[in-house]
Parts: structure tokens; C-alpha cells; sequence
């Protein structure tokens, strides 16, 4: 059990850490319109990594769950048509779980 | 910051931050009950969303941990993914005032959800605003989601509720607005390829990070004079 607290603890310690070090960096290097333009697409490039892995990576495998494809397709046309981020919430989770039920 | 005009997009920055605000819920539920089935205690798993606050990086921890692997690879997992965060700190500094104590308290709450709001609003105040109404709420509601995951524990299927599809689901609902104009299109269909490509060879995490380094180097390519088509 101490291993685990400590585990959590230097994890803790480490997220928080790369956080601050984050909204740390000096107004200088901020300033600059290339740097400013980066940071608009970092987000843009890490939601698009999670999204592809959190639905094709299994522990360093390639492998999907065609429910949860589905569900998250539905998500997608729910976006398409403009719907709000609770709408697309809730239709991708009620369409993976309707689509496990019955199949 | 004692301006008192009415922000317009506060109906907007509410409503999406409720969404979210669910989802975290809902999301801190499937955590809770994935750390009581690795053998976490209640304590330590409300522990780590309060403390350490950043999703992926704790469920890669746990993960790692009940697959039978060691701490310290739990723990590279964990950091490797949240490295993420001080990528977002970029942004983040440029929309929230972050200086003094404050600054301490705004790094606790850059996240993917809290950082794709704020730089999804037109406005520096707005963006301001986006950021702590996501930021707290999803908080709040990811730690209380986590407790109650915890206490029932195995006693949930969270994969007949689909809530598996939850997180990619919120990611493509932040990302779709992002993608606006052609850089941005280009820099996430770059990040696909490379992540993808990297998930059999590098471990948890090192795929997303590999995909900033698409975002840092179409960020940083000069701007060139439009004459016309330019074929990549």
C-alpha cells in the first residue's frame, strides 16, 4: 500500500508540476505571433491524437470496439448538425450502450 | 477585472460547460470503478482526481497498475501523457491572468476540456470566463464522479452504459470548432497519422506527445504570400 501512495504522490507531484511549468514560460517567448499561432494548434493536435487512440489503441495494439465506433459516429453526425456538446455527449454514450445491447 | 458589461457568450460558455460538467461526471464514475477494481482504496482514488487532476494520465496510472505493471512504469505512463498539460499552458497563459499566487492555482486547472473552451472563445474575457466555469465544474464534478465509482465499485457496468465512447466523444465535440481554417485541418490530420502510427512502437502516452511536435512544426512555417494553389 505505501508503494501505491507514493506512486500517486510522485505522479501527483509530476502532473502538477509539467502544469506549472506550463503557464510559467516568460511573457516573451509568449508574445511572439508564431509561438501564439502554435498554441491555438497544439490543442487541435493533441484532442486529434486522443480521439484516434482513445478508439484504435489497446495497450500499444491496434484494435477498435465497433459499438463504441458507432456510438462516436453518431457523436460526429450529432456535431455535424450543429448540436450542442451535450446532445453529442449523450447520443454517442446512449448509441454504444443501445448498440451493445441488442448486438 | 471589475468590468461589469455583459459577457454575450455567457449562455453559450454555460450551457457547454454543464455538458462538460456531466460528462466528467459520468467519466469520474468509470474512473472510480476501474481504480476499485485495480485495487485502489476509496481515499486514493478521490485522491488522485482531486490532486492530480488530469484524466488520461490517471487512467493510464491505474491501468498500467492492474495489468500487473510496475510503479515506475505506471508512473512514466502518467507523466508521459501529462506532459500534455504544459503544452496547453501555452495558450492558457496567453487568455488567463497568471501571475502571482494565481498562477499556481490557473496550472491546476489546464486541461484538454478547460484549454479547448478558452481558446475556443472569440475574446480574452470570454476565454477567461470558459476556462474557470469548465475548469471548476468539470473539477468538481470529476472528484464527486470518482467517489461514487469508488464506493460502489465493481457494482457498475460502465461499458453496457457506453461510457466508453464518452471521452473520445467530448475530445471530437472540442476539437470540431477548432477546426476552422486549413491549418488547423492540416495539423489534425497530421496528429492522426503520427499518433496512429506510433501506437505499436512507443508506449501510452508518447503518441499524443509525438503529436504536438505536428502542431509545433506547422505553427511555426513562415506564412507565405497566397499566389495562388500551392501543391504539398
Amino acid at each position: 500500500m505505501t508503494t501505491l501512495w507514493a506512486t500517486i504522490i510522485a505522479a501527483s507531484l509530476g502532473c502538477y508540476g509539467l502544469k506549472l511549468a506550463g503557464v510559467s514560460l516568460p511573457a516573451s517567448v509568449l508574445a511572439h505571433p508564431r509561438v501564439q499561432r502554435t498554441a491555438g494548434l497544439l490543442p487541435v493536435a493533441m484532442l486529434s491524437a486522443l480521439v484516434v487512440t482513445d478508439l484504435f489503441d489497446t495497450n500499444g495494439r491496434y484494435s477498435a470496439d465497433w459499438h463504441t465506433l458507432a456510438g462516436v459516429g453518431v457523436g460526429a453526425i450529432a456535431l455535424r448538425l450543429g448540436r450542442s456538446l451535450v446532445v453529442v455527449f449523450l447520443l454517442a454514450i446512449a448509441s454504444t450502450a443501445a448498440l451493445r445491447g441488442v448486438a | 477585472m471589475t468590468r461589469s458589461a455583459p459577457l454575450p457568450e455567457k449562455a453559450h460558455i454555460i450551457r457547454a460547460a454543464a455538458g462538460i460538467g456531466l460528462y466528467a461526471g459520468a467519466f469520474g464514475l468509470t474512473f472510480g470503478a476501474v481504480s476499485a477494481a485495480a485495487g485502489l482504496s476509496v481515499v486514493q482514488a478521490v485522491a488522485m482526481s482531486a490532486v492530480m487532476f488530469t484524466g488520461a494520465s490517471q487512467f493510464a496510472l491505474v491501468g498500467v497498475l492492474a495489468a500487473g505493471g510496475t510503479p515506475l512504469a505506471g508512473l512514466s505512463a502518467a507523466l508521459l501523457l501529462g506532459l500534455r498539460n504544459a503544452f496547453y499552458g501555452v495558450p492558457v497563459t496567453g487568455i488567463v491572468a497568471t501571475r502571482g499566487a494565481l498562477r499556481g492555482l490557473t496550472a491546476h486547472f489546464v486541461i484538454d476540456e478547460s484549454t479547448a473552451m478558452a481558446v475556443a472563445q472569440s475574446g480574452r474575457r470570454a476565454g477567461r470566463y470558459a476556462f474557470w466555469a469548465t475548469g471548476v465544474t468539470l473539477y468538481l464534478l470529476w472528484t464527486l464522479g470518482t467517489l461514487v465509482g469508488a464506493l460502489v465499485g465493481g457494482g457498475i457496468d460502465t461499458s453496457a452504459l457506453g461510457l466508453d465512447a464518452a471521452a473520445p466523444a467530448i475530445f471530437l465535440a472540442l476539437l470540431w470548432p477548432q477546426l476552422a481554417n486549413d491549418r488547423a485541418r492540416v495539423v489534425a490530420v497530421g496528429a492522426v497519422v503520427v499518433a496512429l502510427g506510433l501506437v505499436p512502437l512507443a508506449p501510452a502516452g508518447l503518441p499524443i506527445i509525438a503529436a504536438a511536435a505536428v502542431a509545433i512544426g506547422i505553427g511555426l512555417l513562415p506564412d507565405r504570400p497566397r499566389r495562388g494553389r500551392q501543391d504539398r
